[in-house]
């Protein structure tokens, strides 16, 4: 199990989860839980996925999360989710 | 599990409030490379930092990809040079020769930095160790990468004077050598009182002779984060500033304690330390002057500072110490001037003398760092300026440094302008009062009576 935590940030518009939630399933990665905010137009999102045993790149996931951003015009980013967990968790 | 305003918490720190990991520095030592000619030492510490660091880069960018956060500088340290080097030089030029090597080397591994040139002579010289000095300012010259540092006193040593005397026109010869870079190859020469030996910050990194073949230290650093931070403790009282403060020196800390571990299992080497340092670059809002300001000085220099600034280091010191297994190097805020904005623009206000610089080093890490003074300040008056460092580190069991840059052809009131990282420099105003019968007096300053404690 790799944890990830994936933010979408951006303004609000129809398809964004759709578009994000379809790319997670085409390749395989589980999402775990899932927030989202909209606050003043600007769509807020976090979810934590679980990459599994995948083998598909850690580095090639995050370039085509990127890219798929940028084709909608929202921020995506991936990151590992340890990160957070040694700065918010003892 | 982590909540949404905790993973915009991390992620506002690292796209708007500067936090990043300033450096994962990998030391290497170089005990076997010591060979019995200058051309087979110069080949297998050569060989051995290839081997060790070739790495080193791409696993930083690895790491700063997966946790999406910065990691800013990939560096190396290596074993002192004027040890490994006694047994094959015979000449400055023989120890400039490793220079080239140690340059050359970190050129090949795609680091910006490489520190150890350097010498521990805290008691006393050896031969061989004073062949080593008079080489630094040709080794800084000829080199790009490379960054030396010269250890001249202790706690338990007591200070070197005839180290001091001499690093007094080490520093000069070393602005005027690189006179056509803006005396750069002085901002790349530390001046050491009790020199940590596994701190992973240039220019004074080196891989001390206390260490293991190989490890993996990190700096990480976020003044910009403190000071976000306490924007929300305006007015409030001492308790909950220190406690802001705290807090947010602890999630700093426990990011380089992450990258620390993982630099080392990816790489294979033993894990050393994270160093707590606040370091600031010259990036807006990357500064320790803006913390001072922000706890309530109009400039550092202003009187309070000291005070303020004792608060902050200590308060970054209890809150990264519980965050990291193990915490070394210097750690504590550091206070350099052409590194730091709000510093550069306290001296440029005439808010913040050098008199002053010295009193808060007492307070804080490191030392009197990156104050560029007139080029003809005499030889003599650099090491008294160097004595005084190294006597507040003496006393106060603590480290102290001095990097100083001699602005060779400039006066008060011009500006050196290195570039990059290292940022620029006001030259600011040195006492004129002669000191010289004092430093040239030869032998040892003895060690503080508090070294007795056997």
């Amino acid at each position: 199990m790799q944890k990830v935590v994936i933010t979408v940030l951006g303004k609000d518009k129809v398809g964004i989860m759709a578009k994000v939630c379809t790319y997670l399933a085409d390749n395989g990665i589980n999402i775990l839980d899932i927030s989202q905010t909209i606050v003043s137009g600007f769509f807020n999102m976090m979810m934590i996925a679980d990459m599994g045993e995948k083998q598909k790149d850690f580095e090639k996931v995050r370039t085509e999360l990127d890219d798929l951003g940028q084709s909608i015009g929202v921020q995506v980013r991936i990151q590992r989710e340890d990160i957070f967990d040694m700065m918010h968790r003892l | 599990m982590i909540n949404i305003s905790e993973v915009t918490e991390t992620n506002e720190m690292i796209q708007h409030e500067n936090l990043d990991v300033r450096t994962i520095t990998m030391g290497i030592s170089l005990f076997d490379c010591i060979g019995d000619s200058v051309d087979v030492t110069k080949k297998k510490i050569y060989d051995k930092i290839c081997r060790k660091a070739g790495r080193l880069v791409e696993t930083g960018e690895h790491i700063s990809k997966s946790y999406g956060i910065p990691v800013v500088n990939k560096r190396i340290s290596v074993t002192p040079i004027a040890t490994i080097g006694s047994s094959s030089c015979r000449s400055e030029e023989d120890y400039v020769e490793l220079a080239k090597t140690l340059d050359s080397a970190a050129e090949n591994v795609g680091v910006n930095l490489i520190g150890g040139y350097s010498a521990n002579l805290a008691k006393g010289n050896t031969d061989k160790e004073l062949i080593f000095l008079n080489s630094i300012p040709e080794a800084l010259k000829v080199t790009g990468r490379v960054c030396s540092s010269v250890n001249v006193g202790s706690s338990r040593t007591g200070i070197n004077m005839d180290a001091v005397r001499r690093m007094g026109d080490i520093v000069i010869e070393t602005a005027r050598a690189s006179y056509g870079t803006e005396s750069l190859g002085a901002a790349k020469l530390v001046v050491f009182c009790n020199a940590p030996d596994d701190n992973p910050f240039m220019a004074g990194a080196f891989h001390g002779i206390t260490e293991g073949e190989s490890v993996i230290n990190v700096g990480v650093s976020g003044p910009g984060v403190v000071k976000k931070a306490l924007e929300a403790a305006r007015g409030a009282n001492f308790e909950v500033l220190c406690e802001t403060i705290k807090k947010t020196a602890f999630k700093i800390t426990r990011v380089g304690q992450l990258v620390a571990r993982e630099a080392a299992q990816m790489l294979g080497v033993p894990f050393g330390i994270v160093d707590l340092s606040l370091a600031p670059t010259p990036a807006v809002g990357d500064s320790v002057a803006d913390i001072l300001k922000e706890i309530g000085l109009e400039h550092p220099g202003a009187p309070g500072t000291t005070a303020a600034l004792a608060l902050l280091n200590d308060q970054v010191k209890k809150g990264g110490v519980m965050a990291s297994s193990y915490v070394g190097g210097l750690s504590g805020a550091f206070i350099p001037v052409s590194e730091d904005q709000g510093m550069i623009d306290a001296v440029e206000a005439g808010a913040l003398t050098l008199e002053k610089l010295e009193a808060m080093t007492c307070v804080c890490s490191v030392g009197l760092d990156m104050i560029a003074i007139p080029g003809d300040t005499p030889s003599e008056s650099v090491a008294g300026i160097i004595a005084d460092e190294m006597a507040i580190g003496m006393i106060n069991n603590k480290t102290t440094a001095v990097r100083l840059i001699p602005a060779i052809g400039k006066k008060v009131g011009e500006t050196l302008n290195f570039g990059g990282l290292f940022g620029y420099a006001p030259v600011m105003p040195v006492n004129t009062f002669a000191c010289d019968r004092f430093v040239n007096r030869s032998g040892r300053i003895p060690a503080p009576i508090h070294s007795f404690k056997n």
